[in-house]
């Protein structure tokens, strides 16, 4: 199985880069993954980046804790009181069928350009699937084990830490990993649209002066983080699934 | 018999649930009345939806009654779950995040009790249990059996004066509730507690318990007691005892008309009554 | 105590408020007040250039959920069907969606150019994925005792197919459909954000570069509403076909 997903995964590229040296896509349109590789080696080493890195990383991360932390501390909340959960429901229901970042213009008129916009795009892009993971965690411990805690007098904010948050791993998890891929796609859209800096902005930078090399190498290093950092929390959502007998 | 034995008193108890959307008040309960003394192993009979899970949420503390009076140990039952009470329900309430020996010292580790004294009682509930070889594992890698099991051990663990049992092992199969119900006279013997058990087999009411309620159909009350005089020492052997086949066929007695009238088709006690 | 089906009502008031609370915290320059946006949009209705704008969007958005949806339903049902096929892409189709798609716009707009083409590429790569993805759970959902209660039945494939398969993961189906759809609109919306000289994406942009915050919003609210309708239009279908009432 996992060779038959390699030599898919593996084919594809090799397909590409055949395309690629026929000339069949020509050169203006894509370069050939291996020298995508290698410009991606090039500019790390040279180090020409390292800021915009550091700055798209920063706020990234930044995005992500406020999307986290926000969402478990809102979703818990929206839990504990069904008829506030019921208002708002639509709202969560219909947020991502809304392209989020049309606020981002009216984000850098309030914040100015800077970190601040981009950090809030992301974190506002990615809460809502947190909330909604929350909920559905919490909403999944069974009866007979909140009975049980109420048997062993576990009430309020220590049933909540012992029992609700532990059973509702799972779902949190799967909500960690979507908030980091809506994290991501907030701050680098942010960057693309308007930005001094960052990776998003060197992007849009690269692309304008056709330099190909440049914004193909960026682009893979882009695509392999996050799709690294999400098999890694895919991977250790399957294992608590696994462990806790969830399907 | 000292004040703290674990006696259960219930006094004209009744539950009404008030109106909800779309339907009027339920009567589910009662009026009850009942003493259980201290030690005894009394299990609670009855068609489904009679309130035998409603009565045991009053007594366990969960649930307060519209009218009456519930004592427990002489002191009234109201607003929470008193000390030294324990439950196991038919649903799998093991924790799933928990490996077996977590979960078993859980309830210990809430009350403050110092670590090597955790480490004796959990060590020693488990192999009384048969899970000795399963501390590490979690619930989700056990039979359904094993996980009941799990919730057994760590009430047991508590030693509670009151054990209550809501078909605990209805999701089991036949043979597996035979060996359960003779680890759960073990237990019951070793930790001297009383045991209120509910549940749907009039068999294994018959072998495990010293007294046996039927309830009626919905609102439940006590329509008959049947005393089994078994020795204390009982294992489930005794179903081959000849009074066995007379304790359930008393019990089925009682209950059959009950049973009929809370499959709920008016008239279908009557069609079924008609010989054909 | 206000009944419960008020509550959307009670949304909508407790958002006007909070937008009004807004508009005086941060003052007028970079929030419109609901008034001010309502009064403009309702100017912008009357305006033909916005109907321009809206049917290039609403084209290139109908264009593009055609292909999100016969593209992915073709690939979801193969993938479903044959177990082995299934269990290769399942994980190489949870990465793909995993990747912020809308690092790619370089890339679409070399290969497309500027245009309507760009635009539904954009839409057909954001909208395609969950497809695929629904429906080839909901054909491998379906329960094994089904399929043996129909092979006990001698019913031929194609009628197992017809009558049993298709009606047990319509469904969930449906539910794909209703996630891609969303996320095809917000594709051809970032097309239009980031490559296009048309469209009510296009006309975002314009107003941002102008700062005219009254625009910017009622632009969104429209959208806004139109994404809302289609989502609860399509979530009412599936609780339906679930038989939720």
């Amino acid at each position: 199985m996992t060779r038959a997903r390699i030599f898919v995964v593996a084919g594809a590229f090799i397909l590409l880069e055949i395309l690629c040296r026929l000339g069949i896509i020509d050169r203006v349109t894509m370069i050939p993954p291996s020298e995508m590789l290698v410009a991606l080696w090039q500019l790390i080493a040279g180090g020409r980046f390292d800021g915009d890195i550091a700055f798209t990383a920063y706020n990234i991360v930044a995005a992500f804790v406020l999307a986290v932390v926000g969402g478990f501390v809102i979703g818990g909340l929206l839990h504990a009181s069904p008829r506030l959960r019921h208002v708002v429901e639509p709202l969560l229901s219909a947020y991502y069928a809304v392209p989020t970042f049309v606020f981002y213009p009216l984000l850098i008129v309030a914040f100015g350009v800077g970190r601040a916009p981009l950090i809030v795009i992301g974190a506002i892009f990615g809460i809502v699937v947190m909330i909604v993971h929350t909920m559905q965690g919490l909403d999944h411990v069974p009866p007979a084990v909140n009975k049980s805690a109420a048997m062993m007098k576990l009430g309020g904010i220590r049933r909540y830490v012992l029992v609700m948050v532990p059973a509702a791993t799972p779902h949190l998890v799967s909500g960690i990993k979507l908030a980091v891929a809506y994290s991501v796609i907030g701050v680098v859209a942010g960057e693309f649209i308007l930005a001094t800096q960052g990776i998003g902005k060197r992007i849009s930078f690269a692309y304008d002066n056709f330099d190909n090399r440049t914004m193909y190498g960026l682009l893979l290093l882009l695509l392999i983080v996050v799709t690294c950092v999400n098999a890694g929390l895919s991977t250790w959502e399957k294992r608590l699934h696994r462990r806790f007998g969830l399907r | 018999m000292s004040a703290n034995s674990g006696k259960i008193a219930l006094r004209g108890v009744t539950k009404v649930f008030a109106a909800g959307n779309g339907h009027g008040a339920v009567e589910a309960l009662g009026p009850v009345d009942i003493d259980i003394a201290g030690g005894e192993f009394f299990s609670v009979v009855g068609p489904s939806g009679c309130g035998k899970s409603t009565l045991l949420d009053i007594i366990a503390g969960l649930s307060s009654p519209t009218t009456g009076e519930a004592d427990f140990d002489g002191k009234p039952l109201a607003g929470g779950v008193p000390e030294g009470v324990g439950a196991v329900f038919q649903q799998d309430a093991s924790f799933f995040w928990l490996n077996v020996w977590d979960n078993v010292a859980f309830g210990l580790r809430r009350k403050g009790v110092d670590a090597a004294e955790i480490r004796r009682r959990v060590s020693y509930a488990l192999s009384f249990m048969g899970l000795t070889e399963f501390a590490s594992a979690y619930p989700a890698q056990l039979s359904g059996g094993m996980r009941q099991r799990v919730c057994i051990a760590r009430t047991f663990v508590l030693k509670p004066r009151l054990l209550l049992l809501d078909e605990p092992f209805g999701a089991l199969d036949q043979q597996t509730r035979l060996v359960m119900g003779d680890e759960l006279l073990r237990v019951w013997r070793e930790i001297g507690a009383t045991v209120i058990l509910i549940t749907h087999s009039l068999e294994e009411a018959a072998m495990l318990s010293d007294r046996v309620a039927v309830m009626s159909a919905r609102p439940g009350r006590f329509i008959d007691f049947v005393v089994t005089r078994w020795p204390r020492s009982r294992d489930s052997r005794i179903i081959a005892d000849e009074r066995f086949g007379g304790i359930t066929a008393r019990l089925w007695g009682s209950l059959r008309e009950e049973s009929l009238k809370s499959l709920g088709n008016i008239g279908g006690a009557a069609m079924l009554d008609e010989p054909r | 105590m206000i009944p419960r089906r008020l509550d959307p009502i009670l949304l909508m008031v407790a958002v006007l408020a909070l937008w009004q609370g807004l508009e005086l915290i941060a003052g007028p320059e970079v929030v419109a007040s609901p008034a001010v946006t309502i009064v403009h949009a309702i100017a912008l209705v009357q305006k033909s250039g916005f109907w321009q704008d809206a049917a290039e969007t609403g084209l290139a958005f109908a264009l593009a959920s055609v292909i999100s949806i016969a593209g992915g339903l073709l690939l979801g049902l193969w993938l479903g069907l044959h177990r082995f096929a299934g269990d290769v892409a399942d994980p190489i189709l949870g990465s793909l969606y995993s990747i912020p798609k809308i690092t790619l716009y370089p890339l679409i707009l070399l290969i497309f150019g500027l245009g309507m083409s760009a635009k539904v590429a954009f839409g057909v790569i954001h909208g395609v994925l969950p497809i695929a993805i629904f429906s080839m759970n909901a054909v491998r959902g379906v329960p094994p005792i089904h399929l043996k209660t129909a092979r006990m039945l001698r019913m031929s494939k194609l009628s197992i197919a017809i009558t049993i398969l298709a009606p047990a993961a319509l469904p969930e189906i449906v539910a794909g459909i209703r996630v891609g759809v969303a996320l095809t609109l917000l594709g051809t919306l970032i097309g239009e954000l980031f490559a296009a000289t048309t469209g009510i994406g296009f006309a975002l942009i314009r107003a941002t570069d102008v700062h005219d915050v009254a625009d910017i919003l009622a632009l969104t609210l429209m959208l806004f509403l139109f994404a809302a309708s289609i989502n609860s239009l399509l979530h009412f279908g599936e609780r339906r076909m679930r038989h939720e009432r």
